[in-house]
């Protein structure tokens, strides 16, 4: 019992909490900043994945296809660990930045972040295929008939009703990339796995009782499910409610058809 | 490229190619396992979820929430360090095993309580009438019937969880991510970054890429023989065809 007051004593503790919550933000902006920059990256890649189909522009459907499959099918913790052998910075970020300890840290943050958004544009690309896909064939025929371009059919006709469909997907991606920003905790100490893992292992200054005990497990570990659980668990219910109310409209029209 | 392209880089990862494939005979039976015990669990919960009992469906739905919200590495660690600083420590492959097996349970869960809910309500009934209990109901009508529907995600699920052994790394693992990083950064061995991580980066995807396609062309063959059934049936003529 009081070895489990002791552990909770640390998160009595304004420093520690200051520590762990400033992770929370890391994991939280991390996550934002891939999953937008993989709409943009992912977008490219479906579009060019979908619809480069004539002769010359063949060569790009190979290399997003090639790029998708192959990122899907390896582990993100392989890319990180490229990423920091071969990925540059930019010579901007070679100081000390964000709160962050040293300059090494915010290269490994910018290192680990650009693994992040390479591996799930590779994800969000096939959700954009999915949401393409499911637009009607009419639809690009009823564009062209009105005298639009490709372009322009892509712009104002399919890309908005395509995205509309994904928007769910895509939220519950950044839930899939909240949780994955935690690989990051494999080479640095930024985000909240790691933070927490290394308040864990030093554990035993800060309890008071001078040795790590199972306790501290299990208040630390839990503070920090506690924490993504609440932040997911938030998100997957506007997932829901969403999905909900998208079938709702979905069912409509054909109700009022059966109306009549 | 760090010596992608240099002779002796490759002629390294040769000398040590055991290394390699100590940690893909690693990562291959921790997957297997970790598949069986998600298997278990999956269908376990999934037949809660899609029964009448409201307190085995509570048990499920809590199970899966909570599972699905939180990283696998958190709970790897903290199934990890618990079991270490209380004196019960299981090894490092078995921990992997355990919390790959209690992660993609709940997804496992999730695909199978999709696929039984996809069967249109009549079929239990009949299956009721014809006073089937309910292990004769799932076992001859129901299961049959939504397989073919939980399948593709299932794989997909397999996949993933192949992928996700490489968060052994962080308790210490010998799977294959680790082993490459412990092999391009160990002091004898170190150095040779492009063909290692290449490797390990070609036997994942030489694993995986079959599977997920696999689980891809199933789905669509089945979306195309839907849709095939729906323009059939709406037609004036001819029988639906299969």
């Amino acid at each position: 019992m009081s070895n489990l007051k002791a552990s909770l004593s640390m998160l009595q503790n304004t420093a520690i909490l200051q520590y762990l919550m400033r992770g929370v933000v890391f994991t939280l902006i991390i996550s934002v900043i891939a999953v937008g920059f993989g709409i943009l990256i992912g977008s490219v890649l479906a579009l060019v994945r979908n619809y480069c189909n004539s002769g010359r522009t063949r060569i790009f459907r190979i290399i997003a296809t090639v790029y998708i499959e192959v990122f899907r099918n390896t582990p993100l913790l392989l890319w990180i660990f490229i990423c920091l052998v071969f990925c540059p910075t930019p010579f901007f970020l070679n100081r000390k930045m964000f709160g962050l300890n040293s300059a090494a840290d915010v290269k490994l943050l910018f290192k680990g972040a650009v693994a992040l958004i390479l591996f799930t544009s590779s994800v969000i690309a096939e959700i954009v295929r999915g949401g393409l896909n499911s637009v009607a064939q009419g639809q690009f025929e009823a564009g062209y008939s009105q005298g639009f371009n490709t372009v322009q059919v892509m712009i104002y006709i399919i890309l908005p009703q395509a995205y509309r469909n994904i928007i769910p997907t895509l939220l519950s991606q950044v839930i899939t990339t909240i949780k994955d920003s935690s690989y990051l905790a494999n080479v640095a100490v930024i985000e909240l796995m790691a933070r927490t893992k290394q308040i864990m292992s030093s554990a035993n200054r800060y309890n008071g009782t001078g040795v790590i005990n199972v306790s501290d497990v299990f208040v630390l570990f839990g503070f920090a499910c506690v924490i993504y659980f609440a932040i997911n668990f938030t998100l997957s219910c506007v997932v829901r409610h969403m999905q909900k109310r998208m079938k709702e409209g979905a069912k409509r029209p054909a109700d009022v058809v059966a109306a009549r | 490229m760090s010596g992608i392209f240099s002779a002796s880089a490759w002629l390294k990862v040769w000398t040590y190619r055991a290394t390699f494939l100590h940690g893909l005979a690693t990562t291959v039976q921790t997957a297997i396992l970790a598949i069986l015990l998600a298997m278990v669990i999956g269908i376990v919960l999934g037949l809660f979820a899609t029964g009448h009992n409201p307190v085995l469906k509570a048990i499920s739905r809590v199970y899966v929430e909570f599972v699905q919200n939180t990283p696998v590495m958190l709970q790897l660690c903290f199934l990890y360090y618990a079991l270490a600083f209380s004196g019960h420590s299981i090894g490092i492959i078995r921990t992997g095993i355990v919390s790959l097996g209690i992660y993609h349970g709940a997804y496992m869960a999730e695909v199978i309580r999709a696929g039984i809910e996809a069967i249109p309500k009549g079929q239990f009934e009949a299956a009721q009438s014809q006073g089937f209990g309910y292990f004769g109901e799932m076992y001859y009508i129901i299961l049959p019937q939504s397989i073919k529907i939980i399948l593709p995600p299932m794989v997909n699920q397999v996949v993933n969880l192949i992928k996700n052994t490489s968060c052994l790394y962080i308790i210490g693992g010998t799977d294959l991510i680790s082993l490459t990083y412990s092999f391009v950064t160990g002091a004898t061995t170190g150095g040779a970054y492009g063909p290692a991580y290449l490797v390990s980066g070609v036997l994942f995807f030489v694993i995986c890429f079959p599977l997920s396609k696999l689980a891809s062309t199933w789905e669509s063959r089945l979306k195309q023989r839907d849709q095939r059934v729906v323009v059939a049936g709406r037609g004036s003529t001819g029988a639906p065809q299969n």
